[in-house]
Order: C-alpha cells, then sequence, then structure tokens
C-alpha cells in the first residue's frame, strides 16, 4: 500500500534521512522504531511531505506523492497524527473534528463523530469545551480522532503512547487493535518497545537516519544484540 | 444633549464604514498572518468602483446593486493580487511582505488615475434616503440612520460565518496552525484565496458605502490605512468585536473632535491609541502574539563580516573620489549626489533598526523629517543661528524615537510595524495641522544655511562630513559590542536575556539611536532644500526609505547605500514618466518574488556562489 524508496531528507544543510526504503502493505501495523533523534518523526514526515525529500520516492497507492502539497497526501487517503498533537486549542472539540473532515473513501472505513465518541468516551464528555482546557491524554485522543474523521486508509501515528499516564496508554493500545480490527493500515513511531510489541505486526528499526532493522519481533527478540544497539530499553 | 445625540449618531455611522475596513484587515492578518498594507487601496477601489456602478444602475435597485457588485469585483481583485504576488511569498520574511503589498498599492494608485483620472469625486447620494430625520429636533440624515442599521448585521453575518460555518471553522483553525490544517486535507491555498477577497470585498464594501457621505479621491488608500491601524491596534489585532468596538469609538471621537477641538482631529486618535496601549498593549480585546513565525526580515546573516582589504579599498577609493568630485563636475550634480548622500544616511538609519535590529519601521519618516523640522522651527520662528539649529534636529528627532520607541519597543513584528506608521502619521498629522506652528501644508520656508554654506561647493562638503560620517558611525556601531547584542537580541531574543542582555533596552536606544541619525539626515535635508513640508512626513517618504533598503538588501549596510544612489537616479528619470508608480510597484513586486535578498544581497550570493562558496550537497 505504502513504499518508501531511497528518500533523503534535509532540516536545511542537515541530512537526516539516508536513503531509507520500507514497504507498508494493507492492513499491516508497523511500528517504527528508534532512539530520540533517529529520524522516526522525520520519516512520518516525509510520507506527508511536511518535509520534502530532495530524492527519493515515496508511492501510495501507485502514485508517487514526492513533491505534493500536504493536503493532496491527506486527501489520497493518509491520516497523520503529529507528535506534539497540534490541536486547535481555541476550539471546541466538535470544531476540531469538523477541521478533519472528510469525505467518504473507498475502501477505508468510514467515521461518524458518534463513532469515534464511543472509541473516546472522554472526548464525548468534553465536547464543546476548548482544546487548550482538556488534558494531555485527552488531547492526544483529540488529535486521533481528529485524523480518523478524514476516513484514511492509511494512518501514521507519531508516538501516541509519549507523555501520558499508563493507564491511558493502555486504553491507546486498546483502541490501536480496535482501528486494526477495522481494517485500517497503521505505522506508529514509537520508543516504547512494549507499547509497539502490543500493537505492532512487524518492527522497523531507524539510527541516524538510516534502516537497521526490519522484521517481526520474534526476529528482534532472536537478535537481542540489535535491540541493544539501537533501541534505550 | 439632543444635539450630543445626534454628533453620537453620526459617528456611529461613519464607524460602520471603518468597521468594514478594519474587519477585512483583521480577517486577513488572522489567517494569512500578513498585514495587508494594500488593504487602503482596496477601499479607495470600491469608491471608485461604487461610483462608476451606480452611474451605470438605476434607481434604489441600481444604488444597492452597485454596492453589493463593487465588493464582489473588489473580492476579485483581490483574490487575483493574493494569488499573484502573496501566494509565492507566504514563507517569505514579513518585511518582504510588507513591501509587496506596498508594491501592490503603487500599482493600484496608477491604475486608479489610468481609469478614473485625477480628479475628485462626489459620491452620489443613496435614492429615497436624501433628506433627514428629525432626532429630538436635531437633523440626522437618513441615510446615516441606514448605515447604523445596516451594521449590526455585517457583525452579526460576519460573526455567523465565522463560529458557526465551516468555513469559518477552518480559518479558525488556519489562524492558529495552517500547516497542520493542510495536513488534514484542506487546500489552504484556496482557504487563503477566499480569505483575502472577503477582506479585500469587505474594505470593497466600505469604500462603496462611505460614497453617499463623502466620495473617491486618489488619497483615499493612504488616509484610511492610518485610521484603519489605530483601530485594528485599538481593538486588538484579529478580534471582530474589537474592531467594531474601536471603530466606534474613533468615529464619535471624531465627530466630537470636529466639533469642539477642529485642530486637532487627527492627533485625538493616536491619542486614544497611545492611551489603550499603555493599559493593554495588545488591544482592548486582542491578544499577545508572537512574531513572525518565518522572521521579520530573513534568516540570520553571518555574525561578523567586516570588509576584507579589497573592500575598503573600494570604499577609500570612493571617498576620495566624492571629495574630489566638485573639482570635475557641475552645480547640478552636486546638488544630486547632496540629495543621494542625504538619502542615504536616511536609509542607513533604517537598515540599522531594520536590518541589524531586526525591527521593521513602518514610519522611519517621522524622525527624518520631525528632525527637518525641529531645525526649521527654530529658524522661522526664534531666528536660531543655522549651527544650532541644525544640531537641534538629530537630537529632537532622537527624543522623539525614544518617546514613539517607548510604544513600539514593546511590540514586536507587524504590530510594530503598524504602530510605528500609525506614530508617523500622528506627527504627520501635527505638521498639517497645527498651523499656527508649521503653517501646515505651505510649510516652513526660507530655512538656508549660514552664508559661509550658502555655496552649493562648502555644502557638498558639509553634507559629506556629516552624511558620510553618520553612515560610518552607524558601521562601527553594527560592529561593536552594542550591535552584537542588538543582533543577538534579533536573532534569538530568549538567549540572548538568557546572557544577560535586556533586549528591550537595547532595542528602545537603538531605535533612539536610529532616529537620531535620520533626524541628522533631515537636519542636511532641510538646509539643502530651503524649505520643509509635510510630504515629508507622509507614509509615502516612509515606503521610499524602505524600498532603499529592500531594494539593495536588507542584510548589507551597503545594501542601503547602494539602494539609495539607485532609487534617487532612478527617481529622478522615473518620475518624468506619467505612470511611474506603476512602473515602481511592478518593479518592487517582482523584485520580491524574483530577487528576495535585494541588489546587494543577491549580487552577493551570486558573487559567493561563483567562488563555490554556498554549495549545497545534493544528490
Ligand atoms: N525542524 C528541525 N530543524 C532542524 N533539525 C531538526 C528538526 N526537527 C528534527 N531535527 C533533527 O533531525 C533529527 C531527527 O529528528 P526526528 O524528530 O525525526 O527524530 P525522532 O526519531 O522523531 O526523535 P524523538 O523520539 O525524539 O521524537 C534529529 O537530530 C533532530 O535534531
Ligand atoms: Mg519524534
Amino acid at each position: 500500500m505504502l513504499s518508501v524508496e531511497g528518500i533523503h531528507s534535509y532540516y536545511g544543510k542537515a541530512h537526516i534521512l539516508n536513503d531509507l526504503s520500507f514497504r507498508i502493505g494493507r492492513g499491516e501495523v508497523v511500528a517504527l522504531l528508534g532512539r530520540n533523534g533517529a529520524g522516526k518523526s522525520t520519516t512520518l514526515k516525509s510520507v506527508m511531505q511536511l518535509v520534502r525529500p530532495r530524492s527519493g520516492r515515496v508511492v501510495f497507492q501507485d502514485s508517487d506523492l514526492v513533491g505534493a502539497p500536504a493536503f493532496r497526501v491527506a486527501k489520497s487517503g493518509i491520516g497523520y497524527v503529529p507528535e506534539d498533537r497540534r490541536i486547535f486549542t481555541d476550539l471546541t472539540v466538535m470544531e476540531n473534528l469538523e477541521v478533519g473532515r472528510q469525505p467518504r473513501r473507498d475502501g477505508a472505513p468510514v467515521w461518524t463523530v458518534e463513532q469515534l465518541f464511543e472509541i473516546f468516551p472522554n472526548l464525548a464528555e468534553r465536547r464543546g469545551n476548548r482544546g487548550k482546557h482538556m488534558s494531555g491524554g485527552e488531547q492526544q485522543m483529540l488529535t486521533i480522532a481528529r485524523t480518523l474523521m478524514g476516513n484514511p486508509l492509511l494512518l501514521l501515528l507519531d508516538e501516541p503512547s509519549e507523555g501520558i499516564a499508563p493507564v491511558i496508554v493502555e486504553q491507546m493500545a486498546q483502541t490501536i487493535l480496535k482501528l486494526k480490527a477495522e481494517g485500517l493500515t497503521v505505522v506508529i513511531s514509537e520508543q516504547n518497545l512494549h507499547f509497539a510489541r502490543v500493537v505492532a505486526d512487524r518492527a522497523i528499526i531507524i539510527e541516524g537516519g538510516e534502516k537497521k532493522f526490519d522484521g517481526s519481533f520474534a526476529e528482534l527478540e532472536a537478535h537481542p544484540e540489535i535491540r541493544d544497539a539501537y533501541l534505550s530499553v | 444633549m439632543a444635539f450630543f445625540f445626534a454628533q453620537f449618531l453620526t459617528g456611529l455611522a461613519n464607524a460602520s464604514s471603518l468597521f468594514l475596513v478594519a474587519s477585512g484587515l483583521s480577517l486577513i492578518f488572522g489567517v494569512t498572518r500578513i498585514v495587508n498594507f494594500a488593504h487602503g487601496s482596496f477601499y479607495m477601489l470600491g469608491a471608485f468602483v461604487g461610483i462608476t456602478l451606480m452611474n451605470v444602475l438605476p434607481g434604489t435597485v441600481g444604488f444597492w446593486g452597485a454596492i453589493l457588485l463593487t465588493g464582489l469585483a473588489v473580492g476579485a481583485i483581490g483574490a487575483f493580487v493574493e494569488m499573484v504576488v502573496l501566494r509565492p511569498i507566504y514563507r517569505a520574511p514579513e518585511l518582504f511582505q510588507l513591501v509587496a503589498t506596498f508594491g501592490v498599492i503603487l500599482v493600484i494608485q496608477d491604475l486608479a488615475l489610468m481609469i478614473w483620472g485625477a480628479q475628485d469625486r462626489m459620491g452620489p447620494r443613496a435614492p429615497g434616503l436624501r433628506g433627514v430625520w428629525r432626532i429630538f429636533g436635531e437633523p440626522v440624515p437618513k441615510y446615516d440612520l441606514v448605515m447604523i442599521a445596516i451594521t449590526p448585521f455585517i457583525l452579526f453575518a460576519l460573526w455567523y460565518l465565522i463560529t458557526k460555518t465551516r468555513v469559518g471553522v477552518l480559518v479558525r483553525a488556519a489562524t492558529q496552525d495552517r500547516e497542520m490544517v493542510g495536513a488534514l486535507g484542506v487546500n489552504q491555498a484556496w482557504l487563503f484565496t477566499g480569505v483575502f477577497a472577503l477582506g479585500s470585498a469587505l474594505a470593497g464594501w466600505g469604500g462603496a458605502l462611505q460614497l453617499p457621505k463623502g466620495g473617491a479621491d486618489l488619497l483615499m488608500d493612504f488616509n484610511i490605512i492610518g485610521s484603519v491601524f489605530v483601530v485594528v491596534v485599538i481593538g486588538g489585532m484579529g478580534s471582530l468585536p474589537g474592531a467594531f468596538i474601536a471603530a466606534v469609538l474613533i468615529s464619535v471621537l471624531n465627530v466630537f473632535g470636529v466639533t469642539y477641538l477642529p485642530q486637532s482631529t487627527l492627533v485625538l486618535m493616536f491619542v486614544v491609541m497611545a492611551v489603550v496601549l499603555i493599559i493593554r498593549p495588545y488591544g482592548l480585546l486582542g491578544r499577545e502574539e508572537v512574531a513572525g513565525e518565518h522572521g521579520q526580515v530573513g534568516a540570520p546573516e553571518t555574525p561578523i563580516r567586516p570588509y576584507g582589504r579589497l573592500g575598503q579599498t573600494l570604499v577609500g577609493v570612493l571617498l576620495l573620489a566624492l571629495v574630489a568630485l566638485p573639482l570635475v563636475v557641475d552645480q547640478f550634480m552636486l546638488i544630486l549626489l547632496i540629495d543621494m548622500v542625504v538619502f542615504a544616511l536616511f536609509a542607513a538609519s533604517l537598515h540599522f533598526i531594520l536590518g541589524t535590529g531586526g525591527l521593521v519601521s513602518f514610519g522611519h519618516a517621522a524622525f527624518f523629517g520631525g528632525g527637518a523640522y525641529a531645525a526649521a522651527l527654530l529658524v522661522y520662528h526664534l531666528n536660531t543661528p543655522m549651527e544650532i539649529a541644525f544640531l537641534f534636529a538629530p537630537f529632537a528627532a532622537g527624543l522623539l524615537a525614544l518617546g514613539i520607541g517607548w510604544f513600539c519597543i514593546r511590540l514586536s513584528g507587524v504590530y510594530f510595524a503598524m504602530l510605528t506608521l500609525a506614530f508617523s502619521q500622528l506627527v504627520w498629522s501635527m505638521a498639517y495641522q497645527w498651523r499656527g506652528l508649521t503653517r501646515g501644508d505651505d510649510g516652513l520656508v526660507n530655512i538656508w544655511p549660514s552664508s559661509w554654506l550658502s555655496d552649493t561647493i562648502p555644502f557638498y562638503y558639509f553634507t559629506l562630513a556629516f552624511g558620510i560620517g553618520g553612515i560610518l558611525v552607524l558601521r562601527h556601531i553594527i560592529h561593536a559590542p552594542f550591535g552584537y547584542a542588538l543582533r543577538a537580541g534579533r536573532d534569538s531574543p530568549r538567549q540572548a536575556e538568557a546572557m544577560g542582555i535586556h533586549v528591550k533596552r537595547i532595542q528602545h536606544t537603538a531605535f533612539g539611536l536610529a532616529g537620531l541619525m535620520a533626524g541628522l539626515a533631515g537636519g542636511i535635508f532641510v538646509f539643502s532644500k530651503g524649505s520643509v513640508f509635510p510630504t515629508e512626513l507622509e507614509i509615502g517618504a516612509s515606503f521610499d526609505a524602505l524600498i532603499v533598503v529592500f531594494l539593495g538588501g536588507v542584510k548589507t549596510l551597503a545594501g542601503g547605500v547602494v539602494g539609495a544612489g539607485f532609487l534617487t537616479v532612478i527617481e529622478d528619470w522615473l518620475t518624468r514618466l506619467e505612470y511611474w508608480r506603476l512602473l515602481l510597484g511592478l518593479v518592487i513586486i517582482a523584485v520580491v518574488i524574483i530577487a528576495p535578498e535585494g541588489i546587494v544581497g543577491t549580487l552577493r550570493s551570486r558573487w559567493a556562489k561563483l567562488r563555490g562558496h554556498n554549495e549545497e550537497v545534493v544528490k
């Protein structure tokens, strides 16, 4: 469904992603692992075209996204949840969801506000509240719900477990499994190996903007030296 | 009592078109983060287009239909401007955007001149609303009451659009985080164009609606923009209710001002603004804003860049040439050179605060003209000897800058730009309206230098000494610890504060210093011309300096100097053409889009590229 082929991404002159390639199949949940500064967020942004890869291709459903404006990437069916949440703090919960709303899309699960409120009951209670009056965990749920309003085929989640309470992390894992059950394809950037193992089928490890490992968690377990070298546990 | 009430109603009626224009500006700024200096031009277009349409369409339906169509037409023009001029530069630093919108002002001025001619037009009366109604015995024009009645509907319609519709939600979301809105699948380009069109349409409606009370002329654009900035600053940028309250406040005040303080109507609104800003720096209903996300004047330059041996030699040779010139050139040339040096010093002082200080001042003419007026007033009223009056010019301008700076420095980014512009309008309106002191637009004349300087050649050397001297002093300061501290404050205020630099105080001092140098230029100017008029204080004069700095390149002091030379020569040639503003405006827009580093800046990067310094590694 998504195939990233040899991308190089930069911030100004800093070369961040170096010839990175991977593929994501339909219905898969893949964890993108790596230490702080490894380039996980940059990878997701490069798919989203929020960072333009200077070379390489990002092929989604047979078309190359490189160079397209971000809104087109979103319209083609990729939903993006940024790591810093970026909810619209002046807008209410309902309005935040409205910004994310897109027409339904063939082959993708369809989400309504009511369905999302079932998955995220906290949001239902706070539907009239402004974003800035919500807790970190609630904001995190709101960003995910907001992106789901776009009825994406592929969901890019950047560190959904970061900075939220363990109970909520648990809830978040359940949510992601629910999304998977709905048939959604998901790429999660994570530092939390345990969380990743619960929700994902496959792991891709990057370090210094290069891919170091790509395989199942069973394989990863069989090679503890990889884990020790590239992940901080 | 009844008279008061009638006055109040007139104020309310005037407020409605001011509010329309101000709300458009606010809306555009909220989403695009661009302060559209050309907003007054859309207001002016609204007036002219409105008159034309009203002449074509008959009757009551025609009148109101014309107003409606005017808004749509001006909105379409706005959309065109947004797509052609602004779209390429949303990521550019604020200064570039401001300068580009100024280019638009020039273009629209000349196009309006071409299409409608130079005569002022009276607005047609609204059919069926010609007379007055008596309220408590006082006559109130019927049209005024209709405007008062319309305004709440407009306010409501805007409020509804912004708070209740999907478009409104998207607009508010984009105001906060446009990139995220894009990442959620919204085509921001169209959102921006739409908002810009709506904002322009509001300005156009404002221009058309005021027609029966006023008319259309080619000065409307600058005349309204000062008031609109005041309204937006008082109300709080981006707040519609704020704009409404402020528009009412200013308009009502104005009406009473005309009755009771006819000498100071223009000054009055600035006094109110100053008071509001002292109490609430971000306006009545405004919130603290961060500076532009792409920086105000571009990427930080390399920290220290003294000239090499070659550069120093070149500058030395140039100076020698300037000193030797009177031996070879005629008087006309010397006078042109004096103009150039004066302008170069003025531009260098602006460059200092803008390039090194990172503060985009849009009212720098206040200090140039302020210095000129300070010297001229002494000579005119007190017969002060020229030498003393001349030295008073920079002194007075410096003090003025410290005073104005006290208000402006507290804000940053576009707020700073708008505020400096508003204050320069204040200084202008004093020179214009305080006839007893300044003789208004008759100007102060017969301000000649002492006899030892009365010939052109001695005055030329006098100009060289103070003009070049001033530029060198500025250059010295830029490369002194004070200059480094100023830059630190520009590039990373937080870090600078952490290092113990009192950023605001440094900026305030620098602002005063820039004012002082501009005043020095003004002092030379007034004695070289023998007169001074309010035109030296106009928005246009501030913009001239900005354009010079911009054309030359913001990042180099040499840029300002080269730009000044360039513009003096070009202007001499250009102003002989009938539609020179159109040309200049197009050039400015083109430079912003194509060569955003300015003349010297672009040459410098070309040069660096040639020498292989600037190579980026791209695989
Ligand atoms: N806007 C930026 N400008 C310049 N450099 C950046 C920017 N964002 C990230 N970087 C750098 O790029 C590298 C990769 O950053 P990235 O955010 O992709 O890492 P990450 O794997 O997501 O880390 P984390 O787990 O901390 O979120 C880092 O070295 C970081 O310092
Ligand atoms: Mg990250």
